[in-house]
């Protein structure tokens, strides 16, 4: 009575560890026997004990990272984080755009100008890269390791919800510690197709439409004002490509080039990718949507004049 | 502190309300998101702080609430539930990693009949009020209620305090919180309201 008792009056995690820990002892052919092969019994990962995660041998980790990698506040640290970004996506009629540009920057030096910012998580999954790009690589390709593992366990694809509350988990539990990233989920799901927003606070919002990055203001000043529902795909990819170019335009820490994908029902499609400053002068060539003429301001009203003759 | 949140009782009811935006720096990510939980079938909590915390926290109280319901087959009261929210948050204060997260809890009680609010800061302050506010709304909102509350209000008359509220955060505040998101709990449950 009293180990039933213990069982069931407790309810932290520790207690939760030691009931599963005495079950598969105490019946280990449970967990062993051919019946649960390949799996924890029912216990998930608390059959391993409580999910424990490496940490830098420091008195303070985050203070320690901070000291080398900040360099607004620390100009001569030795370490220069990539930074600076625009990504975009939105759902609309015909699934999902994702849009992003290529630049990669280390304090203002232009570290890379051919970065994929989209990661490929799976062939109905993408997801985008701004904040510390060392960051948004790693827990996203690890996020896809997962993506997979659900699959292989379950028998059918991970959910963008549950990808996505994967993800905002983990990084929750680093939260104070240094992590820097803004990240959309992006997908088509049983549900449809559908956008999260996932940072290192911990935040995760479900959306119609989100830009993150240090061009994200500019992003929005184009993207909110010619967004809806009933976009042709032609239209969005257009739409799209114009708030990159926007923010390639005005942020310094966003430009070069702008990667275009396209997820519907089938899957995800890489729709192109276009040089930022051709879209200035040149508009971007024979693109689907593009109507031929530059982007760029003096382009736009070249021959125009505020003047009174 | 931009988010704003308030609480209302009245004869037989209560009345939550919170603003519906997801602010990151000073760019507004979401406009209708909702910031009102509802724990069991007589018990509402609205949330705001620290980003992260909020969800997080909201929803380890959730699922508590519903299991406790589970295993006793009855749901706690309004005060308990508070107290056990409370105690919560008070228990994190002391960690490394505190949850920075201020509630309104609001509830009917089905045993004696009346109706309970709640105000919780992230410190773990709780006190049982007739109405109440967090975040700058707090600063306008709570004298007029002051002025204005009536505790034997019918909905009606309840809901048009809150609008008074709504309005007068929206006439004297920099940053305007936009649309509101309202619930209603009295003795036949919880129901969304427009205002």
């Amino acid at each position: 009575m009293h180990s039933f008792i213990s069982r069931f009056s407790q309810t932290s995690a520790q207690s939760e560890f030691h009931r599963a820990q005495a079950f598969t002892t105490d019946e280990g052919d449970l967990a062993s026997s051919d019946a649960a092969w390949g799996s924890q019994a029912g216990f998930g990962n608390l059959s391993h004990g409580i999910p424990t995660f490496a940490i830098p041998e420091v008195a303070d980790p985050s203070a320690f990272l901070r000291l080398h990698t900040n360099d607004s506040e620390n100009p001569d640290c030795r370490i220069k984080m990539n930074h600076g970004t625009t990504t975009l996506a939105f759902c609309f009629q015909g699934g999902v755009i994702v849009a992003v540009d290529s630049r990669a920057t280390a304090g203002s030096y232009i570290a890379s100008g051919t970065v994929k910012k989209v990661i490929e998580i799976n062939p109905y999954l993408l997801s985008t890269v701004a904040g510390t790009a060392a960051d948004c690589q790693y827990w996203e390709t690890y996020l896809g390791m997962h993506c997979r593992l659900h699959e292989l366990r379950n028998g059918e694809r991970i959910s963008v919800a549950a990808a996505s509350k994967y993800l905002s988990n983990l990084v929750y539990s680093y939260k104070g510690m240094g992590l820097g990233m803004g990240t959309m989920i992006c997908g088509w799901d049983k549900t449809g197709p559908s956008i999260y927003y996932v940072d290192s606070d911990g935040s995760r919002l479900k959306g119609n439409l989100f830009s993150v990055g240090s061009g994200s203001t500019h992003a929005y000043g184009v993207v909110d004002q010619g967004y809806h529902w009933d976009l042709s795909a032609p239209e969005a990819y257009e739409l799209a490509r114009r708030s990159i170019y926007a923010a390639g335009h005005r942020d310094a820490y966003t430009g070069n080039s702008c990667n275009l994908y396209h997820v519907e029902e089938g899957g995800w499609r890489f729709i192109g990718n276009y040089d930022i400053s051709k879209m200035h002068y040149e508009g971007p060539g024979d693109a689907l949507g593009a109507d031929g003429t530059g982007y760029g301001y003096d382009i736009r009203v070249k021959g125009h004049s505020s003047g009174d003759n | 502190m931009a988010e704003t949140s308030f609480g209302i009782t009245g004869k037989g009811y209560v009345i939550i309300a919170s603003d519906t935006t997801s602010a990151r720096s000073i760019i507004k990510m979401k406009t209708d998101e909702d910031k009102i939980k509802t724990l069991s079938p007589h018990l509402l909590m609205s949330y705001s702080g620290e980003p992260g915390d909020t969800v997080q926290f909201a929803e380890y109280v959730e699922r508590n609430i519903r299991l406790y319901q589970i295993r006793n087959l009855y749901a706690l009261r309004p005060s308990a539930a508070a107290s056990w929210i409370r105690r919560a948050l008070a228990t994190s204060l002391r960690t490394r990693k505190a949850y920075a997260v201020n509630l309104l809890v609001g509830g009917y009680d089905t045993a004696s009949h009346d109706p309970h609010l709640y105000w919780i800061d992230y410190f773990g302050t709780m006190t049982e009020v007739p109405f109440a506010a967090h975040g700058y709304g707090a600063y306008f909102a709570l004298s007029l209620l002051d002025r204005y509350h009536d505790p034997e209000a019918t909905l009606e008359e309840g809901l048009a305090t809150l609008k008074r509220c709504i309005n007068e955060v929206a006439q004297r505040l920099v940053i305007d919180p936009g649309k509101y998101k309202v619930k209603v709990v009295d003795k036949d449950g919880i129901r969304e309201v427009e205002v």
